[in-house]
């Protein structure tokens, strides 16, 4: 056996350390891996809004304005609702849990630079986002006759929005995490927030029917830009005048939502923990 | 910093608010040596090992590991450490081979996974997911994620924790192997018969301080204690005396007995009473 062994102190020549792409790539793909493991997630983070929607479209039939279905007008707060359950409340939940096993802890102790960690959490974010929104939008496709964006500025639209309002919510997700102190208690830092943010936002109410002062509220939190950009893409141009600013605003959904990111990213750089509180 | 030690560490403190965990530890490792380092919980033995780790900020003295300061390591220098923690970092839903293939590419000059897993006694483990392994085994996946990298220095936090008496052999073996191939080694342990059986130096922590440094033979003056001598007298009843000179006292009594003397033992303090002795006068 101790044949087999090469001198520990030997010199280091074939020295092959992968680089930053294929790291990021490889912390991915365990990261999507763990994620597709665990049933109860692929469940609820990919079920949650196709059942929404279904519960929504059975309950609520009929139209919100002259050519727009209740499907057609929720399919946007579901879109964005679901892209903040797979960032922020993923993270949100799941981070205090790897903290708390230690998992950050072995991280840190390896020669692995610290943003492989965020990049694979991006990786997987990004990926199980995009396939949810895919089924939800085959789901709604097939059973309520959603009518998908005509034009190729408002699948771009669809596009920036979704980007940018992951990319803000993860942020965020990575941020609140800190909070947690130990793996049980994220999701009942995260859960609320969530809820109240869907509930204020617009996901599970026609946004303008709020009162106003929870409109002003929600304004301030990315949620709500997320599911008015949305609305420019599904919905008809016609709508645009029922929006509290009388249009969809993107110029100011853009700002918001790239606030945010930065607001998010100042927070994960400033509170992140790799150990738990106990640990010191 | 002298290059024949691994660890050069000097007045090493740290407190948390008013606690003072560490209170001017200085030590010394060389390189190719197994160190065990023995204390009670709570003497500050996890807070200096993470200090060397380069998990913990100290708040004073100086510190060497590999000719780095852990709180600011030159670029390669987790390359060159290993860290197998206490009961940490589960990934639920991986098998052990994914892991340690996962692991193995964080490092530069990494081990062939395969003979890792083989190393460490889990090669009929390997395609298990590491949720259902049992603690024992889990402990030895620490212990392969901990030397993946081929590490010049490996750092072991009670490494045979929950280990059944002949995975606790097996597990002594691999540390030789690995100490015979060069590797330094760092062990905190409470089980002194490990440091015993293992170390080439104990260091002995209480109280936040590094109150001695030697061969485990040698530790608290060990060989120089008195021999107790006991044996059982014609009436039944068994007599001990504590004697410089063990050997004269046996002798006498072999005469005294006219050959055999019943029931006799000759001891010295084992590692344990000593041990136990050091840390009761703090």
């Amino acid at each position: 056996m101790t044949t087999t062994l090469k001198p520990a102190t030997a010199a280091r020549a074939g020295s092959h350390q992968l680089g930053p792409l294929a790291l990021a790539l490889r912390q991915g793909r365990l990261e999507l891996t763990q994620f597709l493991r665990s049933r109860e997630s692929v469940v609820f983070t990919m079920g949650f809004p196709i059942i929404m929607i279904l519960i929504f479209a059975a309950v609520f039939d009929g139209e919100i304005a002259p050519g727009v279905s209740f499907p057609q007008y929720f399919i946007t707060g579901m879109i964005a609702a679901g892209l903040m359950t797979v960032s922020f409340q993923n993270l949100g939940i799941w981070i205090p849990i790897e903290r708390d096993r230690g998992v950050l802890k072995r991280y840190r102790g390896t020669p692995m630079p610290k943003w492989v960690y965020f990049a694979g959490k991006v990786i997987m974010v990004v990926v199980v986002g995009v396939v949810e929104t895919a089924l939800l939008l085959a789901v709604s496709v097939a059973a309520f006759d959603l009518q998908l964006p005509g034009t190729a500025t408002k699948w771009l639209t669809f596009g920036w929005v979704s980007v940018l309002g992951i990319t803000a919510c993860t942020l965020c997700g990575i941020a609140i995490s800190s909070l947690a102190r130990t793996a049980r208690s994220g999701s009942a830092v995260v859960t609320p927030v969530a809820l109240i943010l869907q509930f204020t936002s617009g996901v599970f109410f026609v946004f303008t029917q709020l009162p106003s002062w929870m409109q002003q509220v929600a304004a301030l939190f990315p949620l709500k830009w997320m599911c008015q950009g949305l609305r420019s893409v599904f919905l008809p141009d016609t709508f645009a005048g029922q929006e509290p600013g009388g249009s969809y605003e993107l110029g100011r959904v853009a700002l918001v939502l790239a606030a945010w990111c930065v607001i998010g990213l100042l927070l994960c750089l400033g509170t992140f923990r790799w150990t738990t509180r106990r640990d010191g | 910093m002298d290059n024949e030690l691994a660890i050069v560490a000097r007045g090493l403190r740290k407190a948390y608010g008013k606690n003072v965990a560490v209170a001017g530890v200085d030590l010394e490792v060389r390189r190719g040596e197994v160190f065990a380092l023995l204390g009670p919980n709570g003497a500050g033995k996890t807070t200096t090992v993470e200090i060397l780790e380069g998990y913990r900020r100290r708040d004073a003295g100086e510190v060497s590991v590999l000719d780095s300061d852990p709180a600011a390591p030159a670029a390669d220098w987790r390359n060159r450490i290993g860290i197998v923690l206490q009961g940490v970092g589960e990934f639920d839903e991986l098998s052990v081979s994914e892991l340690v293939h996962h692991f193995a590419g964080f490092y530069a000059d990494a081990d062939d996974p395969e003979k890792v897993i083989a190393r460490v006694g889990l090669a009929g483990k390997a395609r298990a997911r590491t949720h259902t392994l049992s603690g024992g085994q889990k402990r030895r996946l620490d212990v392969a994620l901990g030397i993946i990298g081929r590490p010049e220095l490996l750092f072991l936090d009670e490494p045979t924790t929950g280990f059944d008496p002949e995975a606790r052999r097996e597990f002594w073996q691999l540390i030789r192997d690995l100490a015979a191939a060069g590797t330094t080694i760092v062990l905190t342990t409470h089980y002194l018969d490990e440091a015993e059986a293992l170390a080439d130096r104990v260091g002995v922590i209480a109280g936040g301080r590094l109150i001695e440094v030697a061969a485990p033979e040698q530790l608290g003056n060990r060989q120089q204690a008195h021999a107790t001598v006991s044996w059982r007298t014609p009436e039944g009843l068994i007599e001990s005396t504590e004697s410089a000179t063990p050997t004269e006292l046996v002798t006498e009594l072999a005469a005294r007995f006219g050959g055999e003397v019943p029931g006799l033992t000759v001891t010295r303090p084992t590692l344990e009473d000593i041990y136990l002795q050091m840390i009761g006068h703090r």
